[in-house]
């Protein structure tokens, strides 16, 4: 008894000690278990025979290799017109800018089918872009650039944010310095400044290939064939129910944790001058 | 050599204006002033960082108005080094002959001799991170002047530094500016260290440059208030010459007549500095400018003792310490204040 007490005594102590940390760790738990039971309970919902069947089933492999691959895709675009749009943001002025910032977060806060409306309206057959871009053959519906497109328009502005905070947080005065040391703008961007903010590029990058695997909404207006996987999840929910649809939800759940967590990793390890 | 010709630059809500000034080949020029002058701005301005609105640089003779920074052959070295941080003191040394596409060798050769001047061979491999303000200062120093500019720009160089590091980086400042004559200007806002290196100091203030002129010139011979002010002056005094004879002019201010050798006859303002003015128990004979007075304050400044005496207007008077010793005052204690008119200035 007299163990016990002590023990009491002690843990009342140290949260009398530490009461600000002790609050935050209970809303930290609640909001961590918030997130990992469900997923823990989706991929321990299926036994091991149906995730392996539905891992065997190639309508599912071939629609998880579509979904990363096109998000990939994604990711590469938005890096190539997005960076150096962040970087113009981060270091000039000028006019309207501030509209420009307000545009980049639109697509976050739209809901997503209406930003899959909004692009049929332009790359639809009969529309604008979609009409001179069909005519060299290439259709955003029911294709993987109407996938591709979709998945753009929704996840570059996470590129776009955090590469603008990365070169945001390079002194502008080191940029000045290479410049007098004989540097072009060109090599002052891929000796100094890009190097600098590569960390913040390639998480924004990250991100946005994970949103772009994960979009529905949009992709879905744009293109329902062929289907990514949160297509298919949805179908197979709504066709054949919940135990159809769940190993199939579990799979991409389990790839894409050791994706990220992956990274988070190499990351976390590549900090030398930080 | 640096020709500034009626230079005018924007920046933000800062304004740089009618900046006319000459710096001669191999001169070290300090700029001095106080926080927010305009003096990093210049800086930037010579070096290409910023537009002009109007205005022409000059350097070695070549109007370089209109040349972008990397072909300037100017080098920048800013307070807190701006070493980059991803690469190694020897890849930070060696970035502007790696985009200059220099050969191997000598960039070798280059990086041997630099590292030799600088005694640096030890910190090579090692990250800017690891270095300490004094090394850091010698590795920015180092790629500053490895691609052999004809202008080296240093923006506040040594007030990142303690005392004792500031002292040896300052005599190093010197000794490589001698060895390698190059024309170098210096921004400071700390008045000593502008005396101790400069040929010439321009004091600049609100974006105007106040004064031009060699450190003695700058220092006993103030063109301005603010000048006077800021080279730490000390007694001040505003008033006006109410006579003059054949050898001084007599100011007056509040109730004492101050003897002058000096033919300004429409100056406001009478400047004597601190060190200039004696401290005497007893009442000096032959000297036309002396006052009694009470000693209000002693401030010990290490070196030098500052004693206020309060004689209407109030005198500073800097003495030395061993003075100060064989003198028995302390607060209260009657004393006599003088000094001669060939220390008086008047503006």
């Amino acid at each position: 008894m007299a163990v016990i007490s002590k023990i009491i005594h002690s843990v009342c102590s140290w949260l009398g000690r530490h009461r600000l940390l002790a609050v935050f760790s209970i809303l930290s738990l609640l909001i961590v278990l918030f997130i990992f039971i469900p997923l823990a309970k989706l991929i321990l919902f299926s036994d091991k025979s149906e995730l392996w069947q539905a891992l065997l089933d190639p309508s599912v492999m071939q629609s998880i290799l579509l979904t990363l691959y096109a998000a990939l895709i994604t990711a590469a675009i938005g890096f190539l017109l997005g960076v150096p749009l962040a970087y113009l943001l981060a270091r000039n002025n000028f006019p309207l800018k501030g509209v420009v910032e307000g545009l980049i977060d639109l697509p976050i806060v739209v809901p997503h089918t209406a930003a899959g409306i909004a692009l049929l309206f332009v790359f639809g057959r009969n529309f604008l872009l979609g009409k001179w871009f069909n005519a060299i053959g290439i259709s955003f519906v029911d294709s993987l650039a109407g996938i591709v497109i979709a998945m753009l328009f929704v996840s570059v502005p996470f590129l776009i944010n955090s590469a603008k905070d990365g070169f945001r947080k390079i002194d502008v005065r080191l940029e000045n310095v290479a410049r007098t040391l004989g540097a072009s703008p060109w090599q002052v961007f891929y000796r100094v400044t890009f190097p600098l903010a590569w960390r913040s590029i390639l998480a924004g990058t990250l991100m946005m290939w994970a949103r772009g695997i994960s979009e529905f909404g949009a992709v879905v207006i744009l293109t329902y064939y062929p289907m990514v996987t949160s297509t298919l999840i949805y179908e197979r929910f709504a066709t054949y129910g919940l135990t159809q649809s769940v190993p199939v939800a579990a799979i991409l759940v389990i790839i894409c944790a050791f994706i990220f967590i992956g990274f988070r990793f190499v990351l976390q390890r590549d900090r030398k001058h930080d | 050599m640096i020709e500034l010709k009626n230079l005018h630059v924007k920046v933000a809500d800062f304004l740089l204006e009618q900046v006319d000034l000459v710096v001669s080949k191999g001169e070290y020029t300090v700029i001095l002033g106080p926080t927010g002058a305009g003096k990093t701005v210049l800086l930037e301005s010579i070096a290409g960082l910023h537009a002009l609105s109007h205005g022409e640089i000059i350097l070695d003779g070549k109007d370089v108005t209109g040349t972008a920074p990397e072909a300037r052959g100017v080098s920048i070295v800013y307070q807190d080094y701006s070493l980059f941080p991803h690469l190694t003191v020897k890849e930070n040394i060696i970035f502007g002959l790696r985009v200059r596409h220099t050969a191997k060798p000598q960039i070798d050769e280059a990086l041997h001799w630099i590292s030799g001047l600088f005694e640096i061979q030890p910190l090579l491999n090692r990250l800017p991170a690891s270095l300490s303000g004094g090394e850091r200062q010698k590795v920015a120093l180092a790629r500053a002047l490895i691609t052999r500019p004809h202008i080296l720009l240093l923006d506040e160089p040594l007030s990142a530094l303690d005392a004792e590091s500031r002292e040896e980086m300052r005599s190093q400042l010197k000794t490589i500016h001698d060895k390698l004559n190059i024309t170098t200007l210096h921004v400071t806002h700390d008045f000593e260290e502008a005396m101790s290196l400069a040929d010439t100091i321009v004091v600049i203030n609100q974006g105007k440059i106040a004064q031009v002129g060699p450190p003695a010139e700058i220092f006993y011979h103030p063109s301005s208030e603010f000048v006077a002010r800021f080279t730490m002056a000390r007694n001040i005094f505003s008033g006006k010459v109410i006579g003059r004879d054949t050898k001084s002019s007599v100011f007056r201010c509040d109730a004492i007549e101050i003897f002058a050798s000096s033919d300004n006859t429409k100056a406001g303002f009478a400047v004597i500095r601190p060190e200039m003015l004696q401290l005497t128990a007893e009442k000096p004979i032959l000297i036309s400018n002396s006052f009694p007075g009470s000693v209000k304050t002693i401030v010990d400044k290490g070196a030098n003792i500052l004693v206020t005496v309060d004689c209407s207007p109030q005198f500073e008077c800097l003495l030395p310490r061993q003075q100060f010793e064989h003198m028995v005052i302390n607060t209260g204690s009657p004393v006599y204040i003088s000094f001669l008119p060939s220390s008086v200035h008047l503006i």
